[in-house]
């Protein structure tokens, strides 16, 4: 059985839903604590959910990126372990120099929060279920500084906006993933995707990532 | 202590949507001619040693400005 670990800085929202989600699809979540120097003995793959780590401040997850935990999850995701971050834990990713670019203020200065559209832009990272490009994921939104800027080509483009780019990201992309594909953000909420009840299992597609 | 000052401000050619709204607002109120408006921070710091302005420069390479999509300047308070 996979063993995820979901990381636990002070401000992360998105543990327990995140938890759920991998349980869901037969995995063991454990919790990975900010101060740590080590993941937890076991973990197979690393989520990193969404929330205001350390308040937002200074910028959307700069303080996370630079705490102890992020030294184990850089040395897990070099030798080619799996690394999702939603949300916050993007912004962590690219602060940590995990993922190019940056996140910044949506375009519209606006919070937004909906259910969207998220294209397959690159079917070829284990983060999308095997959907082919051009496939439609629905999955929800909500950030505040969710527009990705970077330049595409150092990295890889997984889901794009489909339909609207309203956060004004570069190219729309919604969700990237590091050349060798084994570390991958993205600004929506696959983990709020998971269960019908929420009108959506599309989700499991890109959290299922973390098992195969 | 030496108090250093630095200043963070987003890059020439990256999208300010502060700036611009500000713009907007300010252009409402009436001041119809002005120009770009762009939306830093300032951040003091109290810093010992013989070098406050080197280490400041350190600081902001370690973490108060992301270079992407920053640039930032240090002086002395």
């Amino acid at each position: 059985m996979t063993t995820v670990a979901v990381v636990r800085f002070p401000g992360s929202l998105d543990h327990d839903s995140a938890a759920r989600a991998v349980e869901g699809l037969g995995a063991t979540a454990v919790e990975a604590w900010h101060a740590d120097d080590a993941l937890p003995a076991g973990t197979d793959a690393v989520l990193i959910p969404g929330g205001f780590s350390y308040g937002d401040h200074l910028r959307c997850g700069a303080i996370a990126s630079r705490s102890h935990i992020m030294g184990a999850i850089a040395r897990h995701a070099a030798e080619g372990g799996r690394v999702l971050g939603i949300c916050n834990g993007f912004q962590v990713l690219c602060e940590a120099g995990l993922l190019p670019g940056a996140l910044r203020r949506n375009a519209t200065l606006s919070f937004v929060c909906r259910q969207m559209n998220l294209e397959v832009a690159d079917a070829g990272t284990p983060w999308t279920g095997g959907r082919p490009e051009g496939a439609l994921l629905s999955v929800p939104v909500k950030n505040n500084e969710g527009a990705w800027y970077g330049d595409p080509a150092t990295a890889r483009p997984v889901l794009r906006y489909a339909g609207g780019n309203p956060l004004g990201s570069v190219e729309a992309i919604a969700g990237i993933a590091n050349t060798e594909g084994n570390v991958m953000g993205l600004m929506p909420h696959p983990e709020e995707a998971c269960d019908p009840l929420l009108g959506s299992t599309d989700g499991e597609a890109i959290i299922g990532g973390l098992l195969r | 202590m030496t108090q250093v000052v630095v200043t963070v401000m987003p890059r020439a050619g990256v999208l300010d949507p502060q700036g611009q709204a500000v713009r907007g607002a300010l252009t409402q109120l009436g001041f119809a001619d002005v120009g770009e408006v762009r939306i830093g921070k300032r951040i003091e710091l109290d810093i010992p040693g013989a070098d406050p302005e080197g280490t400041a420069r350190e600081m902001c390479e370690k973490l108060l400005a992301n270079a992407l999509i920053e640039d930032y300047r240090v002086e002395r308070a």
